[in-house]
């Protein structure tokens, strides 16, 4: 079963203005070129690899760090690696203000775990959250915790579709648990 | 207080009560996987759910369209795993031969008003061009609907998007679209169901429907209806379906997050510049861009009307010299129409490239796509950096394609 907070270093993808970068979509995320794939633990080095200034990402990233991303990220395919690269890479949670709706389910069938945070725009304009700093966010009451500026946010808390799939693993497990 | 169009169509699936912001399980008429998605699909299924049977062959269908046919090895092998998984389980298959999966599954009468269908396709939306709430969904959803013809949906608030005004030819339905995407951008109606209603769109033709309801995806709702329905349109469409064709409307007392007016009187021809459908300008602007190549098909434009448009405009003149003309028909009974019309043949006679059906160069695998400093301009529905290449791509109408193509630079039918 997940545990249902995590705590993690932050990339907040952001343009060189230093502006949240809204509009992701899944050709940025997860190029079609590489569609064929459909072994998960193929799919991290693709991860970010068509967006401008985050093409190393891969490289960067270690297990349990964050992503924060601008609104309607995920726009575009329905395809499910956009989500499995990042669980390639064993990130640990994805914000965003906003997500495309099939982004968004096919990250909660698979158990990823991804919140909306309203609050994120404003925390990136005025420079209260940076990459590298670290958080900790609470799934189920929305507690985020910024422990390296020492400051409180919210995101979404996980509905409960969204919270029972997560906690038994995908929605594959969810639907085993579940008699309907 | 009474339902909007989707809520309808989901309160029929469903034993929950349908209201917006409520999660809900709904049943699927058709669910449907690509040769992109249908290998995961599979290979999920075989682990999650070995040897036990899918919940009705009848209901479930592969649709190849993204490389068609397969001309990597990889694409080769991933159709062939779909075609064997099929044959396993008694489930038909639209292989390369047939064309884009949603129309197929329209022409096939599979897609029928007021149902639900779902499939590894983001443009599976289209289909609210007849009344269907379709629905793109990844490989995990797909996989768990084939076991148990079941998913989970939260049922979004519902907007009427009003068009006031009407327009006239060489504007098309691709035009009204590309100004919908520049008026309503991806803020609007993004997760929301939207109702288009005017006469803007009640006269719309089935290709102008679907084309509308295409780029709904664009503008990140989940979907589009429109519930007035010419006769054309609704004659074309129980072609189809061998039955009448009767979508729901909304109660009177249906309640919407929002209503919106969008004038679209005397619009003239638009054009979406890279990098986004939403980066949309009156082609006139544009008029001068030199171009590299044209792309006409997609299921955004890939109707038999929109290469009879070209046509009418190619005719008697010729694609100008060294400019590539690509024309991609969306399904096979399109290709078959064009072909005992002629059409093809005008097409040819004037210098296109004309290929087998398929979804263009909106995924990898066929063709539509561009090279670094290319510039294509395109009847698709997608222009994201990148996404068809490193060139760069321009949407526009069938007809600002055909012109632009003629002139090797950005032009209206009105430049010819």
């Amino acid at each position: 079963m997940n545990t249902t907070s995590h705590r993690g270093r932050i990339w907040v993808l952001t343009d060189p203005s230093g502006k949240l970068i809204e509009d992701i979509d899944t050709d940025q995320i997860f190029h079609n070129a590489h569609l064929h794939i459909t072994e998960i633990a193929e799919m991290g080095p693709y991860a970010l690899g068509n967006l401008e200034g985050w093409k190393d990402f891969p490289k960067k990233a270690k297990p349990g760090d964050i992503i924060a991303a601008g609104r309607n990220f995920g726009a575009g395919s329905s395809r499910q690696q956009a989500v499995d690269c990042f669980i390639a890479l064993q990130v640990g949670a994805l914000l965003a203000p906003s997500f495309s709706s099939i982004y968004f389910r096919n990250a909660v069938n698979s158990g990823f775990p991804i919140l909306r945070c309203g609050e994120l725009d404003s925390l990136v304009a005025g420079k209260k959250l940076e990459s590298g700093d670290e958080v900790e966010v609470d799934f189920l009451s929305g507690r985020g915790l910024h422990l390296t500026k020492k400051r409180a946010f919210t995101v979404e808390p996980m509905s409960a579709v969204q919270r029972d799939i997560f906690r038994q693993g995908n929605l594959f497990a969810f639907g085993r648990s579940f008699s309907r | 207080m009474g339902k909007t169009v989707i809520e309808k169509i989901i309160q029929s699936h469903t034993t929950d009560e349908v209201a917006p912001g409520k999660i809900v399980w709904m049943d699927l008429d058709i669910r449907s996987a690509r040769d992109f998605g249908g290998p995961n699909v599979v290979k999920s299924y075989e682990r999650e759910y070995a040897g036990l049977p899918l919940a009705d062959k009848t209901k479930t269908f592969f649709t190849f369209d993204l490389c068609a046919p397969a001309c990597t090895l990889k694409y080769a092998d991933n159709q062939q795993v779909c075609r064997d998984f099929a044959r396993k389980n008694g489930v038909e298959v639209f292989d390369v031969d047939s064309g884009v999966g949603t129309h197929v599954l329209m022409e096939e009468g599979l897609a029928r008003a007021n149902g639900t269908v779902v499939g590894t396709d983001s443009h599976m939306n289209i289909l609210g061009a007849l009344g269907v709430f379709g629905q793109g969904m990844g490989d995990v959803d797909i996989t768990f609907a084939f076991r148990t013809g079941r998913t989970w949906f939260e049922v979004p608030d519902s907007v009427k998007v009003v068009l006031k005004g009407t327009f006239s030819k060489p504007t098309s339905a691709k035009d009204l679209t590309l100004y919908l995407l520049k008026v309503l951008g991806t803020k609007k109606i993004a997760l929301r169901s939207a109702e288009f209603t005017g006469p803007a769109v009640a006269g719309l033709s089935l290709a102008g429907r679907l084309t509308l309801c295409s780029m709904v995806t664009e503008m990140a709702g989940i979907i589009g209806f429109i519930p007035e329905c010419g006769p054309e349109a609704r004659r074309e469409i129980e072609r189809y379906s061998k039955t009448a064709f009767s979508p729901w409307a909304a109660d009177a007392d249906a309640g919407y997050a929002e209503a919106i007016e969008v004038d679209v009187s005397s619009l003239p021809p638009q054009v979406a510049a890279p990098p986004s459908p939403t980066n949309v300008r009156p082609a006139a602007e544009l008029r001068g861009t030199k171009i590299d190549s044209g792309f006409i098909g997609s299921c955004t434009n890939g109707r038999f009307e929109d290469f009879v448009e070209a046509a009418r405009l190619l005719k008697g003149r010729k694609v100008k010299k060294g400019i590539m003309l690509k024309i991609v028909p969306a399904t096979r009974r399109v290709y078959e129409e064009l072909l005992v019309q002629g059409i093809l043949q005008e097409l040819f006679e004037a210098g296109a490239i004309v290929v087998n059906p398929g979804c263009g160069g909106c995924a990898e695998g066929h063709v539509g796509l561009t090279g670094k400093g290319e510039v294509q301009i395109s009847t698709g529905n997608r222009n994201f950096a990148g996404k068809q290449g490193k060139g760069q791509t321009y949407l526009a109408s069938p007809a600002v394609v055909a012109a632009s193509c003629v002139l090797g630079q950005i032009a209206g039918p009105e430049d010819l």
